[in-house]
C-alpha cells in the first residue's frame, strides 16, 4: 500500500463574510502520526477541523482525508473518520451503553462487531461497570472518554479531536493522552486541536495556528530549536512566536 | 436502514425518558377533544325566553305554549312590563321577549290580523339569526291551526297548504354540530400535537451540539430525518387512534366509511405535519423558537383555515386561497367524507393526493435543509 498522506490541506481558505477564519493554510499529515493543532481561541482551528470533517465547505482551497476530498466528497470521507466535537456530543438522557449502541448504529458496524466494539470502549472509558448509568451524571473526565470511544466504535483510519481536554483536569487530561498514544500504535491517525501549548509535546508534530495562519510547524524539539533556548516550555515557545508575529505584522503596517 | 432504525430507536428513548412530553403528546389530544367537542357546540337551542303576555286569553296562551313545548326555548319567566323583558336581556337572564299586546286575542276570534313582538338580544348574531328562524317557524305554523279553525268553523272544509316541502336533511340527519367539529377536531389536534413535538426534535441537537457529531457519521439527512419521524409516528398514531376511538365512543360520531381509508389518510397526514415541525426545527435550530412557531403555524389555520368550523367555500378569496395550502384543509374533507358521508376514494381521491404532496414537498425541504453544511 502506498503510504499517502492521511490528511492532505493546500492552500485552504475560509472566509465568513469579510472575516477569513482560515487563510491559505497547507500541511500534510503523515498516517499513524499524532498531529497537534495549536493556538488561542478564535485562531481557526476549529474551522479547519470542520471543513477537514465535511461540515463545513471551504471558500477555496483543498483538503484532502485518507485520499477523499473533503468539499466534493464529504459523504466518503464521514465513512472514513472519526469526530469529536468540542461539547463531548453524547446524549445525557440516553445511558452509556445506549450512547455506545446509538453511535454503533449511526457509523453502521457491522452487527458481529458491535459487542466488541462496545466492551472496548466501555474498557477504554473505564466504565466497564457502569454501562447502566445516566451519561448526563458522569464527570467530565469519564464523559470524554466515553466520547472518544463513541467516535471510534467504526475504527476510523483518521480521527479528529477538536479541543478533547478543555475543562477537564490535569490527571484525565493525561489519561486521555495515554489514549491517544494508543491509537496512534495501532496505526490510527490523530489530527487534534487544544489551546493547551504544553500538550504540543505528547504529539509527533504541531502546527501553530494564529488569525488563521499557520505560522510555525514542526516536531516539538524542532520548534524549541528555533529559539536556541534549551529551558524553554513549549509555552514560552508559542508566546515568543506570537509576539514576533504580531511585531512583523505591525512592521508591515508602519 | 440500519442508521435509520439506530435513531428511532434513540429518539424512542428520549421520548420515554422526558415525561412531560411524553404527557403531552398522549394526555393533550384527548384534552382537546373533550374540550373543544362539549365547549364548541354550534347547536342553538334551549333558547332563554322571556314572556309579555298583556293579553291573557287563552288565544294569547296557545301561543306561547308553543313556544314552551318546543325544544329550541326555554320559558325562564312572564313579566309584567317592558322594563322588566328588557332588564332580563340587558342582563343574559333571556335572549328573546315574546310580547303579546292586549287584544291579541279578541282580534283572533274576530278574525283580524293580530300582531306580536319579538324581542332578541342580537349580540350573537349567529344565534339570533337562529332563534329568529324558530321563532317563526313557531308562529307560522300557530298561524297556519288558526287558520284551519278558522275554515272549519266558517264551514269551509280544511285545506292543506299548497305547498308541501319534504325534507331530508343527508348525512347529519339531526344536524348535530359535534358529528362535524369531532371529525374536524381530529385533524386540528394531529396537527398541534405533530408540528409541537418534533418542532423541538432537531433544535434540541443544535443546542446540545450532539448535530454536529451526528453529521460528522455518515448518517444521510434522508435517514436521519426518516428515524426521528418513524418514532414521532408511532406517538401521533395512537394519538389518532384515541381520538378516532373518542369521537364514536364518547360523542358517539357515526363513522360510515372505510376504517382503512381514515387511517391511511391520517398517515399521510401525519407524516407531512411531522416533517414540518422537524422543517421549523431544522430552520431555526432553537427550541423555543421552533415551538412557538410550530403552535402559531399548525394552530391557526388548522383552526381557521381548514373548514373546520368556518366553511371554506364562504371565505373571502384571499382567506379561501391561502387554505388551499393548508394540508389540514384536505384532511378535514377526508374525515368528514369518511365519517359522515361514508365516501371512498372515488370522491377524495384529489385530497388524499394532494396531502401525499404536501408531505413530499416538505420530506424533500428538510432533507435538503439538513443537507447544508453547518455555517
Amino acid at each position: 500500500m502506498r503510504a499517502e498522506p492521511a490528511v492532505v490541506i493546500e492552500n485552504l481558505v475560509k472566509r465568513f463574510g469579510s472575516f477569513v477564519a482560515v487563510d491559505h493554510v497547507s500541511l500534510e499529515v503523515a498516517r499513524g502520526e499524532i498531529f497537534g493543532f495549536l493556538g488561542p481561541n478564535g485562531a481557526g482551528k476549529s474551522t479547519t477541523i470542520r471543513i477537514l470533517c465535511g461540515l463545513l465547505a471551504p471558500t477555496s482551497g483543498r483538503a484532502v482525508v485518507q485520499g477523499f476530498d473533503a468539499g466534493s466528497q464529504p459523504e466518503l470521507v464521514k465513512a472514513h473518520i472519526g469526530y469529536m466535537s468540542q461539547r463531548f456530543s453524547l446524549y445525557n438522557d440516553l445511558t452509556v451503553e445506549e450512547n455506545i449502541e446509538f453511535f454503533s448504529g449511526v457509523y453502521g458496524v457491522a452487527p458481529e462487531r458491535r459487542e466488541d466494539r462496545k466492551a472496548y470502549a466501555l474498557r477504554m472509558a473505564g466504565l466497564e461497570g457502569h454501562r447502566g448509568v445516566m451519561t448526563g451524571l458522569l464527570a467530565g473526565g469519564w464523559k470524554q472518554r466515553l466520547a472518544l470511544g463513541c467516535a471510534i466504535l467504526h475504527e476510523p483510519p483518521v480521527i479528529f479531536l477538536d479541543e478533547p481536554t478543555s475543562g477537564v483536569d490535569p490527571v484525565a487530561r493525561r489519561a486521555f493522552w495515554d489514549l491517544i498514544h494508543d491509537l496512534s500504535d495501532a496505526g490510527q491517525t490523530v489530527f487534534v486541536t487544544t489551546h493547551h501549548m504544553d500538550e504540543a509535546e505528547y504529539c509527533h508534530r504541531a502546527a501553530l495556528m494564529y488569525r488563521g495562519r499557520v505560522i510555525a510547524l514542526g516536531a516539538p524539539a524542532e520548534l524549541k530549536a528555533e529559539l536556541k533556548d534549551d529551558a524553554a516550555t513549549m509555552e514560552d515557545v508559542f508566546v515568543r512566536l506570537i509576539e514576533r508575529e504580531n511585531a512583523a505584522d505591525t512592521g508591515h503596517r508602519a | 436502514m440500519r442508521r435509520t432504525r439506530a435513531i428511532a430507536r434513540k429518539e424512542l428513548l428520549h421520548i420515554a425518558r422526558d415525561p412531560r412530553s411524553l404527557i403531552m403528546a398522549l394526555a393533550l389530544p384527548m384534552v382537546m377533544l373533550v374540550m373543544f367537542g362539549y365547549a364548541l357546540s354550534l347547536d342553538v337551542d334551549q333558547i332563554p325566553a322571556v314572556i309579555y303576555d298583556q293579553d291573557g286569553t287563552a288565544e294569547s296562551r296557545a301561543l306561547w305554549d308553543g313556544f314552551r313545548g318546543s325544544r329550541y326555548f326555554t320559558i325562564v319567566r312572564h313579566v309584567d312590563g317592558y322594563a322588566q323583558a328588557e332588564s332580563d336581556l340587558e342582563r343574559g337572564a333571556a335572549l328573546a321577549a315574546l310580547v303579546i299586546p292586549r287584544g291579541f286575542g279578541a282580534k283572533l276570534v274576530a278574525g283580524e290580523r293580530a300582531p306580536v313582538q319579538l324581542i332578541l338580544d342580537g349580540t350573537d348574531s349567529n344565534t339570533a339569526s337562529i332563534a329568529l328562524s324558530y321563532a317563526r317557524g313557531l308562529i307560522l305554523a300557530h298561524s297556519g291551526r288558526v287558520q284551519t279553525e278558522w275554515r272549519l268553523r266558517s264551514g269551509a272544509g280544511e285545506v292543506p297548504p299548497p305547498v308541501d316541502a319534504q325534507i331530508r336533511v343527508a348525512y347529519n340527519s339531526e344536524l348535530k354540530s359535534k358529528n362535524y367539529i369531532v371529525p374536524g377536531l381530529i385533524a386540528v389536534i394531529l396537527m398541534i400535537i405533530a408540528a409541537l413535538l418534533t418542532s423541538l426534535a432537531i433544535a434540541r441537537e443544535w443546542e446540545n451540539g450532539t448535530m454536529e457529531e451526528l453529521l460528522s457519521t455518515p448518517v444521510r439527512p434522508a435517514e436521519l430525518v426518516l428515524g426521528k419521524l418513524s418514532a414521532y409516528f408511532l406517538l401521533g398514531a395512537v394519538d389518532m387512534v384515541t381520538a378516532v376511538l373518542a369521537g364514536v365512543v364518547i360523542f358517539g360520531v357515526p363513522m360510515r366509511g372505510s376504517t382503512w381509508l381514515l387511517f391511511l389518510s391520517g398517515g399521510v397526514f401525519l407524516f407531512g405535519a411531522l416533517c414540518w415541525g422537524l422543517l421549523l426545527s431544522a430552520i431555526t435550530r432553537n427550541q423555543l423558537q421552533a415551538y412557538q412557531l410550530g403552535l402559531l403555524s399548525s394552530f391557526l389555520p388548522a383552526f381557521l383555515l381548514s373548514g373546520f368550523v368556518y366553511a371554506v367555500d364562504s371565505m373571502p378569496l384571499l382567506p379561501r386561497a391561502v387554505s388551499a395550502a393548508v394540508p389540514a384543509r384536505y384532511f378535514v374533507s377526508l374525515l368528514k367524507g369518511v365519517f359522515l358521508k361514508g365516501v371512498g376514494l372515488e370522491v377524495l381521491a384529489v385530497e388524499l393526493g394532494l396531502l401525499a404532496v404536501y408531505a413530499l414537498v416538505v420530506f424533500a425541504l428538510v432533507t435538503r435543509k439538513l443537507r447544508e453544511k453547518i455555517a
